[in-house]
């Protein structure tokens, strides 16, 4: 089975984010960038599939030079291969455009599978794969807790509101991950050693065939970023006993703040 | 319908409509009013007799595609439908609520039609005719402002955002005869936990962290009950296999905002503070004097959760009687 990984890099959840002078992007020097915590999960499952069904397991992203780190240590976990889009042109995409610059790379590749997280916890789209699934017209199922393959289908489970729906359909599809999927693995540091070997193909936008002008301009634009609004000073609750404490609590929300 | 109304896409299940779809009617209606234009909605998958819970929730035309395919979320039917609906009504906005069917659609659509697409608006403001969202990322750590470049402009709106407004007038209903098209999806089943108010919509939500020191969460479930509220986690609750993932607030789990808080023997890591700091009052209980989620809260009390939130749940219970 052709199993294909779609992997962004992002800042890990750890970080604090701070904006940059120009307002409209954040400052990325002092910040340890990891894989996407979903795209982990995906990179996990294919690795499993692979280890029951066969096949080989290609990491696709489309990102910077440091984005080969994040490559490595999916090859170091267990992937065969890494395709690096590397442009400066993608520093300006919008979700549906890295979407359309990944199917470009996946119309001339082989695959049964593609595995994408269900969202990257920089941007917080949600979009990136669907579009994907869309542009190679393949059907696609989101927040996968479950998968199971079995005569060239695919049948997952998937989380909604308050539950769970259960769906299948025939490869190739596409799948996005939700946390519950699995535990990923560590890289071993056997697995690091190969994972240095392991081919990755680097390509710029021309080498696809896309056009880097076109590809880069986004229709949904970042014209400024800002932090949240900062909570008013809170207040410490003080009292002899707990039960003075939870009473004046339970005052203040009643008449103060109004939510009860 | 004139060419650059707006599009509400409504979500139901089981023939009741999810919360979010009135306030992304309501919106929709704001938006609407301050562009010149109409407001149409969307109903898929019900029949005239549901489609009416929508009339004072300010659509001028209700469309409802009654079929069965679309009775269960599918992506492919519901995309191909709603596709279809566009190409014939020609929106300049869409707007749809931010849940998992609504995320999920909207983006196989934005691809379908080559949309711009802006998910989980917390909030719409119209500059020179034009206009301009704002939605949280990094996990909440940072909140954005959005230009579409492109029409139709899709809106998915976050849960518990925007405020929900009626009308006077109840739309016109118009059935449509509409075609499911080639569909690759084959549903096979649906367990729901009835009864269970969805931790992204509820009002009030109590959660509870490492400081519940197992997995019997009945002292803050009962103050949750008795709010009308959701239960919710911490990761490490969550990690320790006490709740649920779908319980789990933060970075990695479920955004929410309702109008109040608890959080329970939660210290307040970076991850968890972005998935809950848009709550409107936010109240704290922890052990620790020192616990970050202290610096995010309205209202904290130092002391012990077993002790203080019974305590919590008994003054209310006066209040309510």
């Amino acid at each position: 089975m052709e199993i294909i990984v779609l992997l962004k890099q992002v800042p890990s959840t750890e970080s604090f984010i701070e904006i940059a002078e120009d307002e409209m992007s954040i400052k990325k020097d002092d910040i340890k960038f990891v894989i996407n915590p979903y795209d982990e999960f995906a990179v996990e499952e294919a690795i499993r599939l692979k280890e029951t069904h066969g096949g080989s397991v290609t990491i696709l992203s489309a990102g910077t030079d440091k984005t080969v780190e994040a490559i490595r240590t999916a090859l170091a976990m267990g992937a065969d291969k890494g395709i690096l889009i590397n442009d400066p042109a993608i520093e300006g995409c919008d979700a549906l455009g890295t979407a359309r610059i990944l199917a470009a790379v996946l119309k001339d590749t082989p695959f049964d599978l593609i595995i994408a997280g269900q969202r990257a916890v920089d941007d917080d789209n949600f979009q990136v794969g669907l579009a994907v699934a869309e542009f190679l017209s393949i059907p696609h199922i989101s927040m996968v807790i479950k998968q199971e393959i079995t005569d060239g289908k695919i049948r997952c489970q998937r989380t909604v509101e308050g539950g769970s729906v259960t769906l299948e359909a025939r490869l190739p599809v596409l799948f996005t991950t939700q946390r519950g999927l699995n535990e990923p693995r560590y890289a071993s540091l056997p697995g690091i050693m190969k994972a240095k070997k392991k081919p990755l193909d680097i390509k710029t936008l021309e080498d696809i065939g896309l056009d880097s002008e076109k590809a880069g301009k986004p229709m949904t634009k970042i014209t400024a970023m800002k932090f949240p609004p900062e909570r008013k000073e809170g207040k410490i609750i003080e009292g002899e006993s707990a039960r003075e404490k939870a009473a004046a609590l339970v005052m203040a929300l009643r008449e103060e703040a109004r939510v009860i | 319908m004139s060419q650059g109304d707006v599009l509400a896409i409504t979500e139901q299940s089981d023939n009741v409509f999810r919360k979010v779809t009135y306030e992304a009617l309501s919106e929709g209606r704001r938006i609407a009013d301050s562009m010149g234009c109409g407001l149409t909605a969307v109903v898929l998958g019900a029949g005239e007799n549901v489609a009416k819970e929508l009339g004072q929730y300010g659509a001028d035309r209700i469309l409802v595609a009654d079929n069965h395919v679309l009775n269960e979320y599918m992506a492919d039917a519901h995309t191909n439908v709603v596709a279809d609906i566009v190409s014939r009504e020609k929106p300049a906005t869409i707007i749809v609520g931010a849940s998992t069917q609504g995320k999920d659609m909207s983006a196989r659509l934005a691809a379908r039609i080559n949309a711009p697409l802006a998910i989980d608006c917390v909030d719409v403001r119209i500059d020179n005719g034009d206009l301009l969202v704002t939605r949280p990322m990094y996990g909440g750590k940072i909140l954005a402002d959005i230009v579409f470049d492109g029409k139709p402009q899709i809106l998915a709106i976050r849960p518990n955002s925007m405020s929900i407004a009626e009308h006077a007038a109840a739309g016109a209903i118009e059935i449509l005869d509409v075609d499911v098209g080639e569909t690759n999806l084959k549903f096979i089943e649906k367990k729901l936990d009835t009864g269970k108010i969805e931790l992204t919509e509820a009002d009030v939500v109590v959660a509870g962290g490492r400081g519940m020191g197992g997995s019997d969460f009945s002292v803050i479930e009962e103050l949750a009950d008795l709010l009308g509220g959701a239960l919710g986690a911490s990761r490490s609750a969550v990690d320790e296999d006490w709740r649920p993932l779908a319980d789990q607030v933060g970075q990695t789990g479920k955004v929410v905002s309702p109008n109040l808080y608890i959080a329970c023997g939660i210290s307040g890591a970076i991850q968890h503070l972005a998935g809950m700091s848009s709550s409107k009052v936010v109240v704290a209980v922890n052990k620790d004097p020192e616990a970050s989620i202290f610096s995010k809260a309205d209202y904290g009390i130092v002391g012990d959760l077993f002790e203080v939130v019974p305590l919590i749940t008994e003054e209310i219970r006066k209040l309510v009687k």
